[in-house]
């Protein structure tokens, strides 16, 4: 008699908790937006041309070479990715190191979409492994390649993929309303905090540092022994240029899900990134300025190369540097947003350079990425909006956390 | 690896004093032999350009028949290059001197760039010397191909289960006492298989007999930081496309500073982000105190 109770008790838990996930995975808004109606097609695209590419190997979907090993899927997916995933070190370390209270309301996002950049980005690099049911080969210790760079990052994307987890896990546990696991999990953030960014220091120059053994292969004007100070200083601008311009689109259609509080800072959080953001490329321009001057690269600039360098130079680190330097003086929050932009372009103009543009820059045949390689790289980043929103529409992200939250803290 | 990385440059350290001391370190000589690495010398002189060694290449690890290639690359002149199907190749080339052979295949670095930089250590310079490829270990990252300043692996793209190419020295046959394919079947004696020290010996004694032939330098004796694989020529190595822009120190030596940073790193930045956290944690609390 009482067991049978006790059984029933539980199918009726299980039920609910099934059917809460249930309606839970359900779409919650319209279906036909325009967004989905763009994304859909090439997302479905993009998993028939993974298909191929297992089935054919890599050669059948994509432009790679013997020469040119890597393409847009590392060049682009990952290096790039990653970059701008940086946001979310960077604002951790203002809020949870520096105490900067004011960017509080937009950790939990930027941790979200940093998150989960590292899951896609660093998931879009299995596509471009040839063997990869060997992945975990560096993880389980058949054979640790202690020397590589890559072992290294590899090491640290999982790490930091589990820190993030850890410092998101709250926002997890209060749509679940786990009143336990939250407690635990949000006792555990200062620590994930300061492990996350130390990985982030090392991996984001640890990018850059892949490619210090090409040395006679990339063009010399963006090869030298600093890549990895320039990879890392750029990911902080990277990553923050890449808040404004997610926060600002975000800010617009989770209009709904936003507080009257978070509303009057979202302008007034944008205004002190500009600032942080016009320091940092002023920073980075300098950088780039002293190793210049010091690889003595002058009789360079006068070549197509030398003006494509100008041309990243000029138009793409100075020039969003003072459209920030002005946004920032003049209170202009449409001029922050294009400064953004064009911080963002520079930065995916930068790390193309270095992987895929200047890389065996001497060849006569080129690297153009096909547009096989092309669409699975969208799908790739519309798959991560889709789970992003799917994120955002249900745990408090941009909205308040629940009001049981705020009793356990008090 | 830290373990493998020193002990190597205990060996090289060693053969170095060894070269520069010569017969007097004579007590040396008995650590060296243990642990020297075995190399094949390439005399661009004795070369007839037969094309022997690719068929042997081919043979021992089987691999497609080149005879196609070869008579399409004599037909139009065009430059082969080794990849999937074929581990080395051999080019004609037009120099002051007529027409001259040149062998191409891995260089068997002493410091492979290709094995430092390897995650899962399917690239491995095994202590005999020759670089070799394990197929459980790969994932396939091509790492290797980037960072070799030779381009010599070529990767399986049209194959869904994709391997490395390269020549291994024909590792196999040396471990069962054999010569690598290449080298025994060479009806010209333009390959020679021994020890490093000895071969770079015998090259000098070459250059030293026949100074008129031969250009004064040993390929490979310093080339990335020494390789295994040493070349000889009547001719300048730029006129052969043999790459002379190659540095003489090692590649693994372009990310050491690097990857030594990283535990410095690691203990310093979080305790320095400790210190700041726990100084900042009252900031707060003062400002709100203060707006009330």
């Amino acid at each position: 008699m009482m067991s049978n109770i006790y059984s029933v008790k539980v199918d009726h838990g299980v039920t609910t908790t099934w059917k809460f996930f249930l309606s839970e995975i359900k779409p919650k808004g319209k279906l036909l937006t325009p967004f989905n109606i763009i994304s859909i097609p090439i997302i479905l695209l993009g998993l028939g041309i993974i298909v191929i590419r297992f089935w054919k190997g890599l050669g059948s979907v994509t432009n790679l070479t013997q020469e040119v090993p890597w393409g847009l899927w590392i060049g682009f997916d990952v290096v790039t990715g990653v970059a701008f995933a940086g946001g979310a070190y960077v604002i951790c370390f203002m809020v949870y190191i520096l105490n900067m209270q004011k960017y509080h309301s937009i950790v939990r996002i930027t941790v979200l979409n940093g998150f989960l950049a590292y899951v896609f980005y660093a998931g879009a690099l299995l596509l471009d492994l040839g063997r990869p049911w060997n992945v975990i080969n560096p993880i389980i210790g058949n054979n640790f390649g202690t020397s590589s760079v890559l072992f290294l990052v590899a090491w640290h994307f999982l790490l930091y993929m589990i820190a993030q987890l850890i410092e998101f896990s709250p926002a997890i546990a209060e749509w679940l309303g786990a009143r336990r696991a939250h407690k635990i999990l949000s006792g555990m953030t200062i620590a994930a905090v300061i492990f996350g960014i130390t990985l982030s220091i090392l991996h984001q120059s640890g990018l850059g540092a892949l490619f210090l053994m090409a040395k006679e292969k990339i063009h010399p004007l963006w090869y030298s022994e600093f890549i990895p100070l320039l990879f890392l200083v750029s990911s902080i601008f990277a990553g923050l240029s890449m808040i404004i311009f997610e926060g600002s689109i975000s800010h617009k259609v989770f209009f709904s899900q936003i507080s009257e509080k978070n509303h009057l800072a979202h302008k007034s959080i944008m205004h002190g990134l500009s600032k942080i953001c016009t320091g940092t490329l002023f920073a980075y321009f300098f950088l780039q300025l002293l190793v210049f001057i010091h690889g003595k690269h002058w009789n360079m600039i006068n070549s197509p190369y030398g003006y494509w360098f100008l041309f990243e130079m000029t138009g793409f680190v100075l020039m969003p540097m003072f459209l920030y330097f002005i946004g920032y003086r003049k209170n202009n929050i449409l001029m922050i947003r294009i400064a953004a932009i064009i911080t963002m372009l520079g930065v995916i103009l930068n790390r193309l350079n270095v992987t895929v543009i200047g890389f065996r820059w001497y060849d006569h045949i080129r690297y153009v990425p096909s547009w096989m390689e092309i669409v699975v790289t969208l799908a790739v980043i519309f798959t991560e909006i889709w789970v992003f929103r799917w994120v955002i529409n249900r745990m408090p992200v941009l909205r308040e956390s629940p009001i049981w939250v705020k009793k356990i803290n008090n | 690896m830290s373990l493998d990385r020193r002990k190597f440059f205990k060996v090289l350290g060693v053969t170095g004093i060894t070269l520069a001391i010569g017969k007097e370190a004579g007590a040396n000589q008995a650590i060296v032999s243990e642990t020297e690495f075995s190399g094949v010398l390439f005399d661009a002189v004795r070369c007839k350009g037969c094309h022997g060694c690719e068929y042997d290449c081919a043979d021992a690890n089987n691999l497609p028949d080149p005879s196609e290639s070869i008579l399409k690359a004599e037909k139009t002149g065009m430059k082969r290059k080794t990849d999937e199907s074929r581990r080395t190749v051999v080019n004609g080339y037009q120099t002051s001197k007529g027409e001259v052979f040149l062998k191409t295949q891995c260089m068997h670095c002493n410091e492979p760039a290709c094995a430092a930089a390897c995650l899962t250590q399917a690239m491995y310079k095994t202590k005999e010397g020759p670089v070799t490829w394990r197929t459980e270990k790969c994932m396939g990252c091509r790492y290797c191909m980037v960072s070799c300043p030779f381009d010599i692996p070529k990767f399986e793209y049209h194959s869904p289960n994709p391997k490395i190419q390269k020549c291994t020295m024909c590792y196999d046959r040396l471990k069962t006492g054999e010569l690598p394919a290449c080298v025994a079947n060479c009806p010209n004696d333009a390959l020679m298989f021994g020890k490093r020290r000895e071969l770079i010996k015998e090259a000098r004694k070459r250059i030293y007999e026949k100074p008129e032939i031969y250009v004064d330098q040993i390929y490979g004796e310093h080339e990335a930081g020494g390789t295994d694989w040493l070349y000889l020529s009547p001719v300048p190595f730029n006129e052969l496309l043999l790459k002379t822009t190659i540095q003489n120190s090692s590649y693994p030596q372009l990310t050491k500073g690097f990857l030594y940073s990283v535990p410095s790193v690691f203990v310093l930045v979080p305790a320095l982000l400790l210190g700041i956290q726990k100084a900042t944690a009252n900031i707060h609390k003062i400002s709100e105190s203060d707006d009330e």
